[in-house]
């Protein structure tokens, strides 16, 4: 008897392009409705999408021609005009280079840090030296460096600031506000009840404008805290109740009988904290704290309310001048990218997290 | 009794109770252990035998009477909790291995960080272990990849590796598939044999005839009776008793 491949291979199975249509966009009767109506949405909003964008804009030739095609056509050179400033906000100009130079370290060591293979002690040394440097050349004030006060900050550079800096110390603020809810100590519990009820239930843009406005009431005259900073910790400890909500939910996920056995062994509070509870925890809950993390991302855009000026910000500050206002779509556009690739990276990275935290899991 | 003969007795559960909000769990209870003595725990279930062996290694907290274990009064007292806890090993019905650790990561951590044994000489000991319950090859994967009862073999050579002078067993062939409960059951004769003290609650009346020194017979929170095997299984004194092994052995 002979059976050949054809036969014994399952029936369905899609050949050729007209099979794979069949299998993936016409399945069912709603599987092929579904697609027609994908298929007719696309039709009506592609092609005055690329005219504007691509077929009708202006890529060079200055104001002019943007002015040309004002109303049919999107204006790139406006970014190719604006692109400093958006950047890198009122930083001096002549030393943008700084900026450029410390984005290029940071996104050197986050890219470092996101491989497992290099979570050594020696990557949190090169953190260390990495903020070091990345403050030396951002402020300035030694020879060679003329010093830039924080107020010249901006652009994309402090997006980065802001948000780097909120994720690296919100977190373990956040693990310990964590632990602390559940802990058996009353005053420590109430008090993190407290602190994350408080933070949580008001919007950012009041931290911020208490971080700001109220902050200074309460300092000694003469002392002075910087309004960058100010803000800094706002969006950090505002991150920080968050994520330990997140967190918290991970601990609660955790099956009773880790914590027996545990015990049992005689680890004691921290050993069964740092080597059972945490890690399980918090790979349970990558996916919600990513996406905490890509809110936090986007929500430092506020802090132009007390005028500093972030990627967003700055962004606006471009389209501000007269004769390039009726461009300010396109610039909102360009940032909009800018956020999108990182929020996307970030997105990308937790599912490589999450496969990591679940391998030799098989249940 | 032969219970009391071995010197002083390494367990001493004295008139202990224990409340689950207005539920007595455990009524009254006192039980004294001998060291090298194996004594397994039966009765229906609810019957509190879970919870009296848990409140030796204080998972369980009990609102009267003393509990003392090696000389060491089970109180308030962290140290004295700590002090147990290395000392009694514990095996539960759901094996209860850290998923995210491996095989050997998972027998090594205690000693290395309770016992602050060097990590050298816990893999070797852990090694060791894992030879002895024949299961040394999957020394590197993760528990979700072994088998029931090879996840049970483990469990029991995590508590072996700290050296512990008890050995706490709760149900451990409960949650097994039938084919499965022997290689565990060897490994637990294999430890009686060599000298372990062992509680070990369970509904193995086999076992507990091969290995128990002693039955013990627990219902609605109160020890009812207890004996020798021999004498437990041929002539139990109480109604209660000849009630639940009329049920469990006949069939």
């Amino acid at each position: 008897m002979t059976i050949d491949a054809a036969h014994s291979a399952p029936a369905t199975v899609p050949i050729g392009v007209s099979g794979w249509l069949r299998a993936n966009l016409f399945s069912s009767p709603l599987n092929a409705f579904l697609t027609l109506l994908g298929v007719g949405v696309l039709a009506l909003i592609m092609p005055p999408l690329v005219r504007w964008g691509v077929l009708n804009a202006a890529w060079s030739g200055g104001l002019e021609a943007c002015k040309a095609v004002q109303g049919t056509g999107a204006c790139w050179v406006f970014i190719a005009e604006k692109y400093r400033l958006m950047l890198f906000g009122l930083y001096p100009y002549e030393e943008q280079w700084r900026p450029l130079l410390m984005m290029a370290i940071l996104i050197v060591l986050l890219l470092a840090s996101m491989n497992h293979a290099f979570w050594r002690p020696r990557l949190a040394a090169a953190w260390v030296a990495g903020y070091l440097a990345m403050a030396v050349l951002m402020w300035g004030g030694v020879p060679g460096l003329p010093f830039v006060e924080t107020d010249k900050w901006g652009g994309l550079p402090l997006t980065l600031i802001l948000t780097v800096n909120a994720i690296v110390f919100s977190f373990p603020i956040a693990i310990a506000l964590a632990l602390g809810r559940r802990s058996d100590l009353p005053v420590i519990r109430t008090l993190c009840i407290l602190f994350i009820e408080v933070v949580r239930g008001v919007p950012l843009i009041s931290v911020l404008f208490v971080a700001s406005l109220m902050i200074p009431l309460f300092l000694p005259s003469g002392m002075d805290i910087n309004k960058l900073l100010r803000a800094q910790i706002g969006i950090i400890l505002f991150a920080g109740a968050y994520v330990a909500e997140v967190i918290r939910g991970g601990l609660q996920a955790l099956p009773k009988g880790q914590l027996e056995a545990a015990d049992s062994l005689g680890l004691g509070y921290w050993q069964k904290t740092g080597f059972i509870v945490l890690p399980q925890a918090l790979s349970l809950v990558i996916p919600p704290m990513v996406n905490s993390f890509i809110a936090t991302f986007k929500d430092t855009s506020l802090v132009i309310i007390i005028g500093l000026f972030d990627l967003f910000g700055s962004a606006r500050m471009a389209a501000n001048d007269p004769a390039w206002r009726p461009f300010y779509v396109e610039g909102l556009l360009f940032v909009a990218l800018i956020y999108f690739v990182f929020c996307y990276s970030l997105a990308r990275y937790s599912r490589y997290l999450e496969k990591l935290a679940r391998r030799g899991e098989v249940r | 009794m032969s219970a009391n003969d071995a010197g002083t007795p390494i367990i001493r559960i004295d008139h202990v109770s224990k409340w689950y909000g207005a539920f007595q769990a455990l009524k009254d209870v006192t039980l004294d252990v001998a060291r090298k003595e194996r004594i397994v725990i039966c009765g229906p279930s609810g019957s509190g035998k879970s919870t009296l062996i848990r409140c030796v290694n204080k998972l369980e907290d009990h609102q009267q009477g003393r509990i003392e274990v090696d000389g060491v009064t089970l109180d308030e007292n962290v140290r004295n909790i700590e002090h147990v806890r290395r000392e009694v090993g514990m095996v539960f019905q759901q094996f209860n291995l850290f998923p995210h650790l491996t095989i050997l990561q998972n027998l090594t951590l205690a000693p290395i960080w309770v016992r602050k044994m060097p990590k050298k000489d816990a893999e070797a000991a852990a090694m060791a272990y894992l030879e002895r319950v024949q299961i040394a090859e999957q020394a590197g994967k993760f528990p979700g990849q072994l088998s029931g009862g090879q996840q049970q073999r483990v469990a029991i050579a995590r508590s072996l590796c700290m050296t512990p002078k008890i050995m706490l067993f709760d149900e451990p062939t409960s949650a097994l598939d039938p084919e499965m409960i022997k290689e565990v059951l060897e490994v637990m004769v294999g430890l009686a044999r060599d000298g372990m003290t062992m509680l070990v609650v369970t509904h193995e009346m086999g076992f507990a005839r091969e290995i128990a020194d002693r039955v013990v017979f627990m219902d609605r929170g109160e020890i009812v009776e207890q004996a020798p095997p021999k004498d437990f299984f041929a002539n139990p004194k109480s109604e209660r008793t000849r009630l639940f092994l009329s049920q469990i052995l006949g069939h």
